[in-house]
């Protein structure tokens, strides 16, 4: 059973420069208790992407009319873009869908205490009394590693550290106990021992709650440390998807081997840097034809630069959209 | 690798005054306490900490840009030797030729009201090192095109380059009056990773061409092994370890540096770390811990680390390490 | 057709390379004037903005009379506007003409004035007709006592855009004593602008140097100075003006006065603008790119005129822009309730408080028409500050 479904999600922003393709064509499914990684840089439009899936992206941003995108819930399906008023979106931001953000205070009301708020956000989407969701909040933060969970209960934002405002956030988030958590680059901020703590926590939560997982990182590192399934985003399309495994250790599309090879290495301390050569094109100067074409050494002049290659499966759910990777196919 | 090191901090302190206004400060930061440090001439040297743990700090004292509140720190180029907690106005302005600072940020670091022309040209024209306005266009395209940029695009300004563009502006400018001994601070933290890769090979490659000696200054463990050839690890303004990169990673001596080394997450998704993960965070630097900065957080602490502060000492050639018991742990590691 | 098509692809690329080549090099104030173009209200507030400000400063020469009591109509008082027109059941005239008009006062009309329009007495509009005497330059500073006085003037006229050839035309109509309102609105456009232009500089200089100061310099000379500038915000303005308005002796002239006002606009105007000026100076002296310089060896001056002052010149115009308005609407505002500019002087408060009495609500509403000029002015100068304020940071939504 799948838990959510995204389908060809398409994502256009209008802005004073002209309009830009955030997200292209976009296809992946998650399933119950399963990592999905979304991994790119800066223009892949993986946080665009996440964001659709709540609904949470500014007014200026248009959705493709082939977009689809189906939540499976215990009560049935919901076509998440069908949801018009504030109170149906309810069950896709903070009830059934919730999200954890890189910056953490951005989620936290600076003057109202990190208890009530989870109170508040208990009693809305659980239909709980305020002694049951006040129980529930201190017993959350202590399941996150929050030690004195009653104490912090009363306290500000601002007077926990860094990693402590993750977990709290953390806590937040899955206290609703939703079926699809989004996590955008919640690990970006933190220094590596505390990145390592909270990858820790949220593999133990997966195990525990079993929700779906949309896990959204530059790092390919912390991808192969915690994703089950993941999908190379370059430009706003999805450029590789497979299990993590598979597209870590046999990259197919240029893109993916590029990324893995400029990755300095710690295993090998005298494997040479290689870069991605030039540099990532303006989102308001989106390649036409394959996005990667501009910047790929396999690129063939004519063919790349005039159509967008489709989805090619390497193996079975191992696929990439490049047309090098479906000639080799073909050849073998 | 021989020879009188570039730069020779003794005892370095680093303090701030944090908060207050009229009446005096609130606190003070121990930002840099007692930091004695060699880095050769050179060398491509790694700083490595996470937030909080002075780094940059140092970096700046270095560079004469923070104030240094105790110790001395000797730059000795082999032409001229300054100590930079005794320096004059004038030696200042010599040294700012010869030590210079690469910023992380490459959107806050570049002006948005020059051309890329001028940004380049700003420490010269202000060192007075070219006289003429030819000199100077000279100099800047010299650089310029050692550092890769395209010599079209001088008329811009930085609002046309994307990040690993502007970073090679940014080393340019600090690298237009010749220095021989550059910071980089966090240099390509900010940069997308397939750009990462670029500006590392770059900055390797100006060491070479050019013969400096870079202080690289990072929070991320494996671009500083692959690119620096000395590490030290800084932990609430102390070295708590120096090392050659290999030895370094090969057999880490403090308990700190193996946990920053096994938080790194890996690429292989079955390889999971054996190493203690650490707990807890990194102290206040304005209330430190009595005893060993790192015993709130050792999994091997007891009770001397809670009293003394270990000093840093030799354990092998080269490899120092500011841990009690250090030759302890080495052994139950080594049988076990 | 396929030759045509294939060579049109690399022109269209040509042009496009070019376009981008110029925003690539394009200069901050080039960036700002693209992105306050594209802001229409803006730029029809701007355009209407420089028409008000051409009207003031051209105000002689676009009135036909003198708006003091010297070119007063005496036989026109309280007139309604006289709109100049081509036709009438007369007949049709190329050029246009107003009527002739005659006043009766009896048992009938409550010995009231009655004007009645003769339709049969054309008068026709002229051109570049001479009229009174003006100067475009005429610099009077009455100091009390006699040495030193100043009286300069210097390009003086007497030729007016238009007149009537025989008795006069008041567009917008007369005042009680006869003025002629649409010379008097002219004039008083030029008057609050000049208000609010020495009120503005004042402040300006006075924001520039204290923020500046506590700004660049920061640590307790700017926790004290802050401490004085909210003491300074802390002053109530109206009783404030009460006691300025008695301490003004009566002998003092309309332009002594107008002087003083604009002084103490200009005084309890500036720690608004000053704390703006020290936020500037506090953000952008942490730049990194300060530090870049410094760590060069740049000297305080060299700063301080290659980043800090371009970095917020943008923001001060706006700012100036923006204040703009608070001036001529303080200036008046105290003219309004008496405590400013009095009626001889042209003032848009001067004008706006003949408006006041229940005599002219219902007889002569034309009194109105300076106060539509009024509300245009502020809007003007608020919409072009708050585009320019949009536009103002062409590098915001550069940065990541």
């Amino acid at each position: 059973m799948t838990l959510i479904k995204v389908e060809n999600l398409t994502v256009e922003f209008g802005t004073d420069e002209g309009r830009i393709v955030a997200v292209d064509d976009v296809s992946f499914e998650i399933e119950p208790g399963k990592v999905m990684g979304l991994v790119g840089e800066s223009g892949s439009g993986k946080s665009v992407t996440a964001k659709a899936l709540m609904r949470l992206n500014p007014d200026n941003a248009s959705y493709g009319p082939r977009s689809r995108i189906t939540l499976q819930l215990d009560s049935g399906s919901v076509d998440v873009f069908s949801l018009k008023s504030t109170r149906d979106m309810r069950i896709v931001r903070g009830g059934s869908v919730s999200m954890i953000f890189q910056e953490p205070m951005a989620s936290f009301a600076p003057a109202i205490t990190i208890g009530s708020q989870m109170v508040e956000q208990l009693m809305l989407h659980r239909d709980m009394t305020r002694r049951e969701a006040r129980e529930l909040s201190i017993e959350m933060l202590g399941r996150v590693g929050i030690s004195e969970a009653a104490k912090r209960f009363d306290q500000y934002a601002f007077e926990l550290s860094g990693g402590m405002r993750q977990r709290a956030m953390i806590a937040m988030a899955l206290s609703t106990r939703p079926k699809l958590l989004i996590a955008d680059e919640p690990t970006t901020a933190l220094d590596v021992t505390i990145q390592a703590q909270v990858i820790d926590l949220m593999k133990d939560l997966v195990a525990e709650f079993g929700m779906g997982i949309v896990f959204i990182t530059h790092d390919l590192g912390v991808i192969a440390q915690t994703a089950d399934m993941v999908a190379v985003m370059y430009l706003g399309r999805i450029v590789e998807y497979g299990p993590v495994r598979e597209v870590i250790r046999n990259p197919a599309h240029p893109y993916t081997q590029g990324l893995l090879r400029a990755l300095p290495d710690l295993g090998d301390l005298d494997a040479r840097l290689t870069p991605v050569p030039g540099d990532i094109p303006s989102p308001l100067e989106r390649p036409a034809g394959c996005v990667f074409h501009t910047r790929c050494p396999r690129f063939m002049p004519g063919r790349c630069d005039a159509a967008v290659p489709g989805m090619t499966t390497v193996k079975p759910g191992h696929t990439a959209a490049c047309f090098a990777v479906e000639d080799a196919l073909v050849a073998a | 690798m021989s020879g009188k090191p570039i730069i020779a901090a003794r005892d370095l302190a680093v303090h701030f005054p944090i908060g207050g206004g009229l009446f005096g400060p609130k606190a003070i930061v121990q930002a840099v306490e007692g930091v004695s440090l060699d880095i050769p001439k050179g060398s491509f040297f790694g700083l490595v900490g996470e937030s909080g743990s002075g780094k940059t700090t140092l970096g700046r004292a270095l560079l004469k840009a923070a104030p240094i509140t105790r110790g001395q720190v000797m730059f000795d180029d082999g032409e001229v030797s300054y100590d930079l907690a005794r320096i004059s106005r004038r030696e200042i302005r010599d040294y700012r030729k010869r030590a210079q600072l690469i910023f992380q940020d490459p959107y806050a670091a570049l002006s948005p009201r020059m051309t890329v022309r001028d940004i380049i040209a700003e420490p010269i024209e202000v060192m007075g090192i070219t006289k003429t306005r030819e000199a100077t266009d000279r100099r800047v395209r010299e650089i310029a095109a050692k550092c890769r940029l395209n010599l079209e695009h001088l008329r811009r300004f930085p609002h046309a380059f994307s990040g690993g563009q502007r970073q090679r502006i940014s080393i340019a400018r600090a690298l237009v009056s010749s220095p021989r001994f550059v910071v980089a601070d966090e240099a390509v933290a900010a940069l997308d990773v397939s750009i990462q890769a670029d500006v590392l090979n770059l900055l390797k490659e100006l060491k070479r061409d050019l013969g400096l000696t870079i202080l690289f200054i990072s929070h991320d463990l494996s671009v500083v092994a692959h690119i620096c050839d000395r590490v030290a690890v800084m932990y609430l303004g102390r070295l708590v370890e120096t090392a050659p990169t290999r030895a370094l990673f090969a057999r880490p001596r403090h308990p700190y540096t193996k946990a920053l080394l096994s938080a790194i997450p890996s690429l292989d998704p079955d390889h999971r770390s054996s190493a203690q993960k650490l707990e807890g965070e990194i102290p206040s630097p304005t209330s430190p811990p009595p005893g060993c900065k790192f015993q709130t957080r050792c999994p091997h602490a007891i009770d001397i680390c809670r009293r003394e502060e270990p000093r840093l000492e030799h354990s092998d050639a080269e490899h120092d390490v500011a841990c009690h018991r250090w030759q302890e742990l080495a052994k139950t590691l080594s049988t076990a | 057709m396929a030759e045509i098509a294939d060579t049109s692809i690399p022109v269209e690329s040509e042009a496009e390379r070019r376009r981008k080549e110029a925003y690539f090099t394009a200069s901050q104030s080039q960036l700002i004037w693209a992105r306050f173009r594209g802001n229409r209200s803006a730029m029809i507030a701007l355009v209407a903005l420089i028409a008000m400000i051409l009207m003031g400063l051209f105000a002689p020469f676009l009135s036909p009379y003198d708006p003091t009591i010297a070119g007063r109509d005496r036989d026109y008082e309280n007139g309604a506007p006289q709109i100049p027109r081509f036709w009438d059941e007369n007949g049709f005239s190329l050029r246009p003409f107003i009527y002739g008009t005659a006043r009766t006062r009896s048992i009938e009309t409550n010995f009231r004035w009655v004007t009645t329009i003769d339709r049969a007495d054309r008068r026709y509009l002229e051109f570049f007709v001479e009229g009174w005497e003006y100067s475009l330059i005429d610099l009077r500073l009455d100091i009390p006592g006699t040495s030193y006085d100043i009286h300069l003037r210097a390009l003086t006229f007497d030729t007016h855009l238009f007149g009537v050839d025989a008795g006069m035309i008041h567009l917008f109509g007369t005042d009680a004593s006869g003025k002629d309102i649409f010379g008097r609105t002219l004039h008083a456009i030029w008057t609050s602008l000049a208000v609010g232009t020495i009120g503005v500089l004042i402040s300006f200089v006075l924001a520039l140097v204290i923020g500046g100061v506590a700004g660049y310099f920061g640590g307790w000379l700017d926790s004290v100075i802050q401490m004085i500038t909210d003491a300074v915000r802390t002053v109530p303005v109206i009783p404030l003006f009460m006691a300025i308005a008695a301490f003004i002796p009566q002998t003092w002239s309309s332009e002594m006065r107008f002087f003083f006002i604009s002084c103490v606009l200009g005084l309890i105007g500036w720690p608004t603008l000053a704390r703006r000026v020290r936020t500037h100076l506090l953000t952008e002296r942490s730049q990194e790119y300060v530090l870049a310089a410094q760590l060069s060896g740049a000297s305080s001056s060299h700063i301080i005129r290659r980043h800090l002052l371009p970095s917020f010149t943008s923001y001060i115009i706006v700012d100036l822009m923006i204040s703009f308005p608070y001036m001529v609407r303080a200036e008046t505002a105290l003219s309004f309730i008496g405590l400013g500019l009095k009626d001889p002087v042209n003032s848009l408060g001067a004008l706006l408080q003949n408006v006041s009495k229940a005599d002219v609500l219902l007889n002569y509403q034309w009194y109105f028409i300076p106060v539509i000029f009024f509300i245009a002015l502020v809007l003007a100068f608020v919409y072009v500050g708050d585009g320019l304020r949009d536009a103002a940071d062409p590098y915001e939504n550069l940065k990541k």
